[in-house]
């Protein structure tokens, strides 16, 4: 009762959103696709909750067909657009009635299954949508889409434009429903997010690049990666760009991550040539990749 | 970076009736320093910035901006700063040309330096097969990029770019922040607010604002020894946590 994808394309007049793109999430599964805007997330979004129909491929979520079947689908997901779907004039309380009258529920009826994020709320609840802040109304957001207690739920870019704080909340709220049976699709454009998810697709320009474990996209990458400080972080990029052994060069935090062409590297040699070109505290020290250094080196071929 | 500052901020401060949204913030930004904002949601950056470059009274305390005085001096604020919001400013059914000598005018640049602006930054940007193009068929990053350096077309001592990266993918992410750190290398102070706590790191200094106060400012080297963890994003939720 998870999500099935195959084949699925589809196409704005001569801009091809979505590529040939097949994937599995199984049931309970908390799955990330994981891409920069215009990777094509949304609209895989819209095709799988039957509001846009794909030009090729099949999909079935919860066991439906999304074209034969889209009215079942519609009582079976939970969708919390990127955009918020919330009436601005309309309070807490009324916007999550709403939706519960909507799908023939009530708030009390599946109160349980919301409690954990609805409570954060709750002492706002006569507050009208329009006034809350970004957190407040992401918390909302997912009441919503949740009050019908969905089978599957589609969250997409539920974090884009939220503090690390309310990000981090939101995950652990993530990881709790999903101990209730509930099937998760999340997107975001955040890499760090990713490694909380089961397993991630990592799509970009309409097609997927990668399907796994965190852990195991990582393992995947064939390059060594080095951090690379010098007091100058201006200086050193230009200097390791000019470099003819670089392969890539990246700011990452404080360091740069770097990886080199050669199978054999001396990280001596490199060091006398950042220092020849004038860097201070030069220090290079080999570090483990996370799944941004693979999102990059994947999505530079 | 140079000693000299560009930015004061003394006790800056503003109330919206009973709430004070910004309380008595002070800060000094250097020339040429890449200096971060950070705060949760609803802590007060916006309005924080808003009167740093001039376009909200402040209701207490002083700053200089720039060299001028944000509280009677804010039409040459606007004139020496640049200023790049989430939402670009960019006119979709303008070219990239057409922006350019748009902002060029709106500057108060003469048509001869518009003209030469204008080469110079489809030159470096590499857009010159798209410079008739309108912008509204630009990807995102190019968009960004071209915001940012329309923000900089005037020659600004400071650039204020709110939350300029958000949605992109991380290679272009990347680039734009190169392009940061070449500016600030040439003597523009760069003042940025942002939610990637990894482009935290990448800010000369630091400061995190809670609930209408500085409560961090410092490197963000040492600002993670002295909270004892190994990432900005520790300390953000050391410091954030709890607050809505």
């Amino acid at each position: 009762m998870g999500i099935l994808v195959e084949n699925i394309s589809k196409s704005y007049k001569n801009v091809a959103a979505v590529k040939d793109i097949s994937f599995e999430v199984k049931p309970g599964e908390l799955y990330g696709l994981i891409g920069p805007d215009g990777a094509g997330k949304t609209t895989l979004f819209r095709i799988l909750t039957t509001l846009l129909v794909a030009d090729k491929g099949q999909a079935k979520v919860a066991g439906y067909d999304v074209v034969q079947d889209y009215k079942n689908i519609r009582h079976s997901v939970g969708y919390m657009p990127g955009r918020f779907s919330l009436y601005q004039d309309l309070t807490i309380e009324e916007n999550l009635n709403f939706f519960a009258t909507i799908f023939g529920t009530s708030i009390e009826e599946n109160y349980d299954l919301i409690k954990d994020v609805y409570e954060q709320i709750e002492p706002f609840k006569n507050r009208r949508a329009g006034k809350l802040s970004g957190g407040m109304k992401q918390k909302l957001a997912l009441s919503c889409a949740l009050i019908h207690k969905p089978k599957v739920l589609f969250l997409d870019e539920p974090t884009t434009g939220v503090d690390p704080v309310s990000r981090k909340e939101f995950w652990e709220m993530l990881k709790r429903l999903q101990q209730k049976d509930i099937t998760i699709l999340v997107s975001t454009p955040y890499m760090d997010e990713a490694a909380l998810c089961d397993r991630i697709a990592l799509i970009q320009e309409g097609k997927i690049l990668e399907i796994d474990s965190p852990e195991a996209i990582v393992k995947k990458l064939p390059k060594k990666i080095y951090d690379i400080y010098a007091s100058n972080m201006y200086g050193l990029l230009t200097a390791l760009k000019d470099f003819e052994h670089a392969h890539s060069v990246f700011p990452f935090g404080e360091f740069v991550h770097y990886t080199d062409k050669r199978e054999g590297f001396d990280s001596n040699e490199l060091k006398i040539y950042l220092e020849n070109k004038n860097l201070q505290d030069v220090s290079i020290s080999l570090t483990e990749p996370d799944i941004e250094d693979v999102f990059m080196e994947l999505s530079r071929k | 970076m140079k000693e000299e500052n560009v930015i004061i901020s003394k006790g800056l401060t503003k109330r919206f009736g009973g709430f004070t949204a910004v309380d008595a913030i002070t800060f000094e930004v250097k020339k040429g320093e890449i200096f971060g904002f950070l705060g949760a949601n609803g802590a007060g950056k916006t309005t924080a910035m808003k009167m740093l470059i001039g376009i909200s009274n402040p209701t207490g305390g002083e700053a200089m901006v720039a060299g001028f005085d944000v509280h009677t001096q804010q039409d040459a604020i606007k004139k020496n700063i640049g200023y790049m919001s989430q939402k670009f400013a960019l006119y979709d059914d303008l070219t990239v040309a057409e922006n350019i000598t748009f902002y060029g005018g709106i500057y108060g640049l003469s048509r001869k330096q518009i003209r030469e602006k204008r080469t110079k930054l489809i030159e470096t940007l590499g857009l010159g097969e798209i410079a008739h193009q309108l912008v509204g068929s630009l990807p995102l990053g190019w968009k960004q990029k071209l915001a940012f350096s329309v923000a900089m077309l005037h020659d600004p001592q400071i650039v204020f770019l709110d939350e300029p990266t958000g949605g992109v993918d991380p290679i272009t992410r990347r680039q734009f922040w190169e392009m940061i750190y070449k500016a600030a290398d040439e003597d523009t102070t760069i003042f940025v607010t942002t939610h990637y706590m990894d482009e935290a790191e990448y800010c000369h200094r630091v400061s995190i604002m809670v609930a209408g106060k500085i409560e961090a400012l410092d490197t963000p080297k040492k600002l993670k020894e002295q909270f004892e963890v190994s990432s900005m994003n520790d300390v953000f939720l050391r410091l954030a946590r709890n607050i809505e």
